[in-house]
C-alpha cells in the first residue's frame, strides 16, 4: 500500500527567490557592522539570524508544505529553548 | 506487491531527532551567551580578531549548498534524475569549499599560537581564552555536521543511482536535505555571533 499524499512539487523559481533574500539578508547584516547601532549590535544581529533561520525552515525545510504538527512541534521545542535562556539570565542577572 | 511506506512518519522521525540537534546547539549557544554578559568587553575585543570576508564567503557558500540541496528535491520530485544528482554534487563540492575555507582559517591562528593550550592563547585575558575555546568548540563541531551532511548525501546520491530513490518515493532524500538545512540553520546564527558582534 502506497500512501499517496499530494506530493508537493517546490517551483525552482520560489527556491531562486529564496535564495536571493537570504543572501541580501546575509549583506544586511555583514554591513550593519560599519554602522555603529551601539546597544543593538546583538539584538540586530540575533534578529535578522533569526528572520534568516525561519525563511530556511519555513522554505527550504518544507515547513509550510507539510503537516502542521511539524511546525507547532518545532515552535515548541523553540519555546523550551527560550525559557531556558530567560531563566538563565535571570538567574544570573539577580545574584 | 508492494512494501507499505509511511513517510509522514519518517520525516517526524526526522525533526524529532532534529530537535535534539538544536538543543545541543542551543546549549552552547546558553553557554556562549552567559560568558558574553560576564565578559562583554573580551568577547568584543576577541571577535575583531576573526575575519569577517572569510565569514561572510562561508555563509554564501553554505547558503548556496541549502539551495542546491532544495533544488535537487525539487528535480528529483519531477523525476530528473541527472539534474537532481548534479545538484547534490554541487553541494558537496560547496561543502568541501566551507571545510577548506575552514582549515585555512584554523591553521592561521594556529599559526599564531591561537588555540587552546598554546603560548599565545595561554596570555591572553580569561575573558578572550573563553571566547576562543568556544570559537574552536562551537565551529567544529559544526565543521563535524558539514562532514557527516556530506556523507549523508552521498547516501542520497547512491541510492537515486541504484532506483530506490525516486519520484514518488524520496522521503529519504528530504530526510537528508533536512539534515542539511540544520547545518546551514546552525551556521547561521555562529556566523554573527562570532565574527560580526564586536
Amino acid at each position: 500500500m502506497m500512501n499517496h499524499e499530494k506530493n508537493h512539487i517546490v517551483p525552482f523559481s520560489l527556491h531562486l527567490w529564496v535564495w536571493v533574500g537570504l543572501l541580501v539578508l546575509t549583506l544586511l547584516t555583514v554591513s550593519s557592522v560599519l554602522v555603529d547601532l551601539k546597544n543593538f549590535v546583538v539584538f540586530a544581529a540575533l534578529l535578522i539570524a533569526t528572520l534568516k533561520a525561519s525563511i530556511v525552515a519555513i522554505y527550504f525545510m518544507h515547513l509550510k508544505f507539510d503537516k502542521k504538527i511539524l511546525s507547532m512541534m518545532l515552535g515548541l521545542v523553540m519555546l523550551v529553548f527560550i525559557a531556558f535562556i530567560v531563566l538563565t539570565f535571570v538567574d544570573y542577572s539577580f545574584r | 506487491m508492494s512494501v507499505h511506506r509511511d513517510d509522514a512518519a519518517s520525516k517526524m522521525g526526522m525533526w524529532i531527532f532534529l530537535f535534539t540537534e538544536l538543543l545541543l546547539f542551543g546549549g552552547l549557544f546558553l553557554v556562549y551567551s552567559i560568558y558574553r554578559f560576564m565578559n562583554a568587553e573580551a568577547f568584543a575585543h576577541a571577535g575583531s580578531e576573526l575575519d569577517v570576508f572569510i565569514g561572510t564567503v562561508n555563509t554564501i557558500v553554505l547558503i548556496t549548498s541549502s539551495l542546491t540541496v532544495a533544488l535537487s528535491i525539487s528535480a528529483i520530485q519531477k523525476n530528473k534524475k541527472k539534474l537532481a544528482l548534479g545538484l547534490l554534487w554541487m553541494t558537496i563540492v560547496f561543502a568541501l569549499v566551507f571545510l577548506v575555507n575552514k582549515y585555512f582559517e584554523w591553521s592561521h591562528k594556529i599559526e599564531h599560537g591561537l588555540f587552546p593550550g598554546m603560548e599565545h592563547y595561554m596570555s591572553l585575558p580569561p575573558g578572550e581564552k573563553l571566547f576562543f575555546y568556544l570559537y574552536y568548540f562551537m565551529t567544529g563541531l559544526h565543521g563535524l555536521h558539514v562532514v557527516v551532511g556530506s556523507i549523508l548525501l552521498l547516501f542520497v546520491i547512491a541510492r537515486i543511482r541504484q532506483g530506490r530513490i525516486t519520484h514518488d518515493n524520496f522521503v529519504f532524500h528530504e530526510n537528508g536535505g533536512l539534515y542539511w538545512h540544520l547545518v546551514d540553520l546552525i551556521w547561521i546564527y555562529l556566523f554573527p555571533l562570532f565574527y560580526l558582534i564586536h
